[in-house]
């Protein structure tokens, strides 16, 4: 019997299609083959297994600290981008968005290319209400553990917020570029919970790992005194909703619901 | 909670915006991101902290310089994946011409003690025999990898350890797709040739831990 050459079996190892049948057969049937089969899977799983140093949760804030001061300011502004077309430069991301979208099946149809100032709009609605949707989902968790935080140790005097804390930090700079997104698209109702919410996160992000009881009170009435948690549920069913309508048709321009319950 | 790819997509394209529309700080949001991910793999190809961080730091440069040519490309992720992947094969090509010009026997003996990783890593293996034979094994694997070329390695470490398409590989490798198939099985064969003496069956599995 004719062994598979070692091309043969790393090509059936790596998942290739050619001639798999036939290959496959010939593994069955021989054991010499079908333990050169084995010992090389060992040796990748091996490879894949050699341990990678953990470089820390913070990480990238210390990347972005060491590159930050290296980074030249882009030139152009805001309305320069937002006003030339062609310089929307998640244009081609957006596409994408759009197209994987529609490949699975939550559009009902594609892109009218006779209405591709109105489609662009939409897209981009659905980018900000995609990443808005989720932020709130990781906003409200870390909400939701200092409402629910005790002081702790023997003395009770201080409340541990350092994982908080650190989110906080991480929530802050993507929480201002939505809110400044939503502003800009006319999203106020989105842009107004968005406020509320960078205060708040500011003022984790601001406090050190353990707070005293004093200052932890002063955190929690914030949150409790704008109805915090309860706006940041109601946005994230209001996102919900829209993203729904704008699987199924056009999607809605505005979110009146969401400033009526802020205006409650 | 995990996020979406879409919804990291979607992330992802409005600090790319913000970024070109002249905020600097929102490009934060992308190093913060995906640092981590080119960490690994900058770690997986040159088997060293520092030059990994080095690697890091200067593809999220890169990004940010060439940002106004990202408007074409569907991900970030795999963007930036890519210029790390080309900026450590322009690296590691230089580095070991350097070092061929160099030919200095002295440095050749103390190489493997300064350039081992594994002497950096804590070792999880309970016994002090299964963690002699274990940091063997791992340092025959690693200078098995140190003896593939700068492609060969970035193709094997791609396509065995990140999963990746044979495209995304040819478009690293700034090559085509039949080169870079054929690259990726170049280096299974050094690797299997190099590792055939340490190989008995399942030893490895064994000592690397992997086995059910």
């Amino acid at each position: 019997m004719k062994h598979l050459s070692e091309e043969q079996l790393i090509a059936y190892q790596d998942g290739e299609t050619a001639e798999r049948d036939t290959a496959a057969a010939h593994i069955n049937s021989c054991a010499e083959c079908q333990a050169e089969l084995n010992r090389l899977a060992e040796m990748l799983a091996a490879y894949q297994a050699l341990p990678v140093p953990d470089p820390g949760e913070d990480y990238g804030r210390r990347v972005w600290q060491q590159i930050a001061p290296r980074l030249q300011e882009k030139r152009s502004h805001w309305w320069q981008v937002f006003l030339e077309p062609r310089r929307l430069t998640a244009a081609g991301l957006v596409a994408a968005l759009l197209l994987v979208a529609f490949l699975a099946g939550r559009v009902s149809k594609p892109v009218d290319h006779g209405d591709a100032a109105l489609t662009a709009k939409q897209v981009r609605q659905r980018v900000l209400l995609l990443a808005v949707g989720e932020h709130l989902g990781r906003s409200e968790m870390v909400l939701m553990e200092i409402a629910n935080a005790e002081p702790e140790g023997a003395s009770m005097k201080q409340v541990n917020l350092s994982s908080q804390w650190r989110r906080a930090e991480e929530l802050l700079e993507e929480n201002r570029l939505y809110r400044q997104t939503a502003l800009q698209e006319g999203d106020t109702g989105i842009a107004n919970v968005l406020d509320e919410l960078e205060r708040v996160l500011l003022d984790v992000a601001h406090s050190p790992g353990n707070v005293t009881p004093a200052q932890f009170k002063s955190i929690r009435q914030r949150i409790d005194d704008d109805g915090l948690l309860f706006k940041v549920r109601v946005l994230t069913k209001e996102i919900e909703r829209r993203e729904n309508i704008g699987k199924k048709g056009p999607a809605e321009s505005g979110s009146a619901k969401v400033e009526r319950n802020n205006q409650a | 909670m995990n996020e979406s790819v879409e919804s990291v997509r979607a992330a992802d394209a409005i600090a790319i915006e913000r970024t070109l529309a002249g905020d600097r700080d929102a490009f934060r949001v992308l190093v913060e991101r995906h640092s981590a991910t080119i960490f690994r793999l900058a770690y997986r190809l040159t088997g060293n902290h520092h030059d990994a961080e080095e690697i890091v730091q200067e593809a999220f440069l890169r990004a940010y310089q060439k940002l106004e040519q990202f408007a074409s490309q569907a991900n970030f992720a795999t963007w930036v994946y890519r210029i790390a992947a080309n900026y450590t094969i322009d690296r590691m090509r230089q580095r070991k011409q350097e070092d061929a010009r160099k030919q200095a026997p002295s440095a050749e003996m103390t190489e493997d003690v300064e350039q081992d990783p594994l002497g950096q890593i804590p070792d999880a293996a309970p016994t002090p025999e299964r963690l002699t034979q274990s940091v063997e094994l791992r340092r025959q694997m690693e200078n098995a990898l140190n003896s593939l070329t700068p492609a060969e390695r970035i193709a094997f470490v791609m396509r065995h350890c990140d999963g990746c398409g044979i495209e995304e590989i040819a478009a690293a490798l700034k090559s085509n797709s039949g080169a870079a198939k054929n690259t990726v099985f170049r280096a299974v064969h050094k690797l299997r040739e190099m590792l055939e003496p340490q190989l008995a069956p399942r030893a490895m599995a064994r000592a690397m831990g992997t086995e059910s």
